[in-house]
C-alpha cells in the first residue's frame, strides 16, 4: 500500500509542475498591461517602468518562471497588484467560505445520491424508481446558477412567513460578528504562526466555528444561510451518485454471491448493506471524485448568485481587474486541491479494490 | 455442391447484414426517455430554423421603435397572454417584456438558434482537435505518445469552468472567445478515447493488412482505425454538447460570453439576475430553455450510448 502510494504521489508531480507553468504562463499571456490596469490610464512611463522593475516584469520569461516556483514552494504567491496584500493572506481570508460551500454540497450530494441510488436499485422498476431517474436525468442537466436565483426566490419571496422561509444571500445575518473559537476556548495565539493562521483559517468556517465554540445562535444562523447554496450547489453531483449508485448496486444484485446470500436465509438489509453495497462502492467513489471538478467550477457561479465572499467571486473579480498574483494564485490553489482530492480517490480505490493496488 | 455453399453463404450474409445503424435507430427509439430527448431536440430545431417567421417581434430592437405599437412600453412588464384572461386591448407577450422593454418570448426563440450552434461548433472543434492528438499519441506511441497526454493531463488537472473561465481572460470576453476557450477544454475528452481506440485497433490483423499492403500511417489511421473510434466519439459528443451549452450560458451568465444585445439564454438570465424578485419572468423562462435544451443532449447521448454498446448487441 505504501509503496503504492508513493508511486502515485511521484506521478502527479509532473502534473503539478504542468499546473505551475500553464497559471503561470496563462497569466502572462493576458493582453494588457497590469501597470496601466493598476496605477490608472494616465500612470506616466517613468512610474510605469518603476512599476516593472519592482515586480521583476522585465525580467526573460523564464527566469520569472523559476523565481515564481521558488517563491511558490516557500508558500508565498506574491502581492495582490490590487490590494497590495499579500495573496496568502487573502487566500486565508476567502478559501474557508468556499471550503464550506464546497463541502457542504459534496456531504449533501453524498447523503441524498447515494440514498436514492440504492432505493431505486433495490426497487427496481417501482414508481420510486422511475421517480428518481426522472428527477436524476433533469438534476444533471441543471444550471446551476439558475436553480440558485429560483431557490433563492421560492424560499424567500413565495414561502415568506412560513418557518420554510430562508435568507437568499450573505453568510450570515446582519448584525451578526461570531467570535473566533480559539477566543471561546481562551487561547492566546500570537499572531503569524502556523498555529494561528491554522485557527484563523478553521474559524472562517461559520458553521464549524459555532459548533467549536458552542454558539447555537450564529450555528443556526449560518446553517440557514447555507442551505440554499449547497442545495443549488449540490444538484448536478447529486443526481451523477444516484445514477452511478443504481447502476452499479443493479450490476452487483445480479451477482451469484448474491442469490447465495439470499439462500441462506440473510435478511434484505444485510444482503443489500452488506453484500452488495459494499462491492458497488468502487465506482461510487469515482464518481463523487469527479464531482469535484464539478463542485468547485460551480462554485464560482453560486458564490456569484448568493453573494458569498470566497474564493469563486474574487477570482472572478481578479478576472475582470487582472489581477495576476490573485488570478495565478487561486488557480493553482484550485487546480492542487483537485490533484490531491483526485490522489485521495485513486487511493481509496487501491483501499477498496487489492487488485487495483497489486498491479 | 459448390452450389449450396455459396447459398448457405449467401443466407447467412444476407441475414447478417442488418447494419449497425439499423438496429441501433431500432434500440433508440425503443428507449422512452431518448425518444422524448430526440422530440424536445426536433422542436429545439425547428424553432432555431423558423425563429424568424415565429418570432412575433425583433428579438434586438426596443418595443420603443417598433412603429405602431398600441400599448404603452412598459419596462419588464410581467407575461400578457390573451387566452389566459389578459385584457385584449393590451398587446400580447408571451412571457413578458426585458428590461430594455424586448419581447422576452422572440428572444427566447432566437435564442435557440445560439444555443445549437454553441453546442455544435465546440464540439466540432474540439472532436477535431482531440481525434487527430488522440490518434498520433495512441498511433506513434513514445514520447510523442507522453508529451500529448501529459498536456492534456494538465488540463484535466484543472476544474473545467475555471480553465475556461481563465482562458476567457485571457482571450478577452465575448461569444467567439467563450466558445473558443469551451472547445479547448473539451479537447482531453476527446483525446482519451480516441487514443483508446487506436491502441486497442492497432494490434488487430485488418491493420496489419493494411500495413503489409503497403497503406501509410495517414491511410491505417483515418480510413481503418478512425471508423471503428467513431461509436464512443459519437457518444462522447453527443453529451459533450450538453457540457457545452452549460458551460457557455455560464460563462455568457458571468458577463464573459455573449455581450449584449445578443440573445443569449444564459446572458439573458445574468443581465436580468438581479431582478429576480421583481421580475421573476426573465430569469426562469431562460433557465428553463437552457435545461430543457442540455436535457434533450444528455436523454439522446444516454440512448446512443446504450443503444451502441455492442455487449447489448444480441438483446434486440
Amino acid at each position: 500500500m505504501a509503496t503504492y502510494i508513493f508511486r502515485r504521489l511521484l506521478l502527479s508531480i509532473p502534473v503539478l509542475f504542468g499546473i505551475l507553468f500553464a497559471t503561470f504562463a496563462l497569466a502572462r499571456l493576458i493582453p494588457s498591461d497590469p501597470c496601466r490596469a493598476m496605477l490608472g490610464e494616465k500612470a506616466t512611463d517613468a512610474v510605469c517602468n518603476e512599476f516593472i522593475k519592482r515586480h521583476g516584469l522585465d525580467q526573460p520569461i523564464l527566469t520569472q518562471f523559476g523565481v515564481y516556483m521558488g517563491e511558490v514552494l516557500k508558500g508565498d504567491f506574491g502581492k495582490s497588484f490590487r490590494f497590495s496584500l499579500p495573496v496568502t493572506e487573502i487566500i486565508i481570508q476567502r478559501l474557508p467560505t468556499t471550503v464550506e460551500l464546497a463541502f457542504s454540497a459534496l456531504v449533501l450530494s453524498i447523503i441524498i445520491g447515494v440514498s436514492l441510488g440504492v432505493i431505486s436499485a433495490v426497487r427496481h422498476n417501482s414508481w420510486a424508481d422511475v421517480v428518481t431517474m426522472l428527477w436524476a436525468n433533469i438534476g444533471v442537466s441543471m444550471p446551476v446558477f439558475w436553480l440558485g436565483l429560483m431557490l433563492a426566490y421560492i424560499f424567500s419571496l413565495t414561502l415568506k412567513g412560513t418557518p420554510f422561509q430562508l435568507p437568499p444571500s450573505g453568510r450570515l445575518s446582519a448584525g451578526l460578528i461570531p467570535s473566533p473559537f480559539y477566543e471561546a476556548w481562551n487561547l492566546h495565539l500570537t499572531q503569524g504562526t502556523f498555529v494561528f493562521i491554522a485557527a484563523e483559517f478553521i474559524s472562517r468556517m461559520n458553521i464549524f466555528n459555532s459548533i467549536l465554540a458552542g454558539d447555537y445562535k450564529t450555528f443556526k444562523d449560518a446553517v440557514q444561510h447555507m442551505i440554499l447554496p449547497a442545495l443549488a450547489l449540490s444538484t448536478i453531483s447529486t443526481a451523477l451518485i444516484a445514477r452511478m449508485t443504481r447502476s452499479s448496486m443493479l450490476e452487483v444484485l445480479g451477482q451469484d454471491y448474491i442469490r447465495t446470500a439470499r439462500a441462506k436465509g440473510l435478511k434484505q438489509r444485510a444482503v443489500v448493506m452488506k453484500h452488495a453495497f459494499r462491492n458497488a462502492l468502487l465506482p461510487i467513489v469515482t464518481v463523487i471524485g469527479l464531482s469535484l471538478g464539478g463542485l468547485l467550477g460551480g462554485a464560482v457561479l453560486t458564490e456569484t448568485v448568493f453573494n458569498l465572499a470566497g474564493v469563486g467571486r474574487i477570482l472572478y473579480e481578479a478576472i475582470t481587474a487582472r489581477d495576476y498574483g490573485i488570478v495565478q494564485a487561486f488557480t493553482v490553489v484550485i487546480a492542487v486541491f483537485f490533484v490531491v482530492l483526485n490522489l485521495l480517490v485513486d487511493i481509496s480505490y487501491a483501499y477498496l479494490d487489492p487488485r487495483i493496488r497489486l498491479n | 455442391m459448390a452450389n449450396t455453399i455459396s447459398k448457405l453463404d449467401a443466407e447467412a450474409i444476407s441475414l447478417e447484414s442488418v447494419s449497425l445503424w439499423s438496429i441501433t435507430k431500432k434500440r433508440l427509439f425503443r428507449r422512452k426517455s431518448a425518444v422524448v430527448g430526440m422530440i424536445i431536440l426536433g422542436i429545439l430545431i425547428f424553432v432555431a430554423l423558423t425563429a424568424q417567421w415565429l418570432a412575433p417581434y425583433d428579438p434586438v430592437k426596443s418595443m420603443l421603435d417598433v412603429p405602431d405599437y398600441a400599448g404603452q412600453a412598459q419596462k419588464r412588464l410581467p407575461p400578457c397572454i390573451h387566452l389566459l384572461g389578459c385584457p385584449k386591448e393590451s398587446p400580447q407577450h408571451i412571457m413578458g417584456l426585458d428590461g430594455v422593454i424586448r419581447d422576452e418570448f422572440s428572444r427566447l426563440l432566437y435564442g435557440a438558434r445560439l444555443s445549437l450552434m454553441i453546442g455544435f461548433s465546440t464540439v466540432t472543434f474540439a472532436i477535431l482537435v482531440g481525434t487527430v492528438l488522440g490518434a498520433l499519441a495512441g498511433y506513434f506511441g513514445g514520447w510523442v505518445d507522453n508529451a500529448i497526454m501529459r498536456v492534456m493531463d494538465v488540463l484535466l488537472a484543472f476544474p473545467s469552468l475555471l480553465l475556461a473561465i481563465a482562458i476567457v481572460t485571457v482571450l478577452g470576453p465575448g461569444l467567439i472567445n467563450a466558445l473558443l476557450a469551451i472547445g479547448i477544454v473539451s479537447i482531453p475528452a476527446y483525446a482519451r478515447v480516441m487514443r483508446g481506440s487506436v491502441l486497442l485497433v492497432r494490434e488487430m490483423d485488418f491493420v496489419s493488412a493494411t500495413r503489409s499492403l503497403g497503406g501509410n500511417a495517414f491511410d491505417i489511421l483515418f480510413r481503418r482505425i478512425l471508423p471503428n473510434a467513431l461509436t464512443p466519439l459519437i457518444v462522447q459528443g453527443t453529451l459533450g454538447i450538453a457540457t457545452a451549452i452549460l458551460d457557455a450560458a455560464a460563462l455568457s451568465f458571468l458577463g464573459l460570453g455573449a455581450q449584449p444585445p445578443t440573445p443569449e439564454w444564459g446572458a439573458m438570465l445574468g443581465s436580468e439576475r438581479n431582478q429576480v424578485f421583481t421580475a421573476p419572468h426573465l430569469v426562469f423562462y431562460p433557465g428553463l430553455a437552457i435545461m430543457l435544451t442540455v436535457l434533450a443532449f444528455n436523454l439522446l447521448g444516454d440512448g446512443l450510448r446504450d443503444a451502441l454498446d455492442p455487449r447489448l448487441a444480441n438483446v434486440s
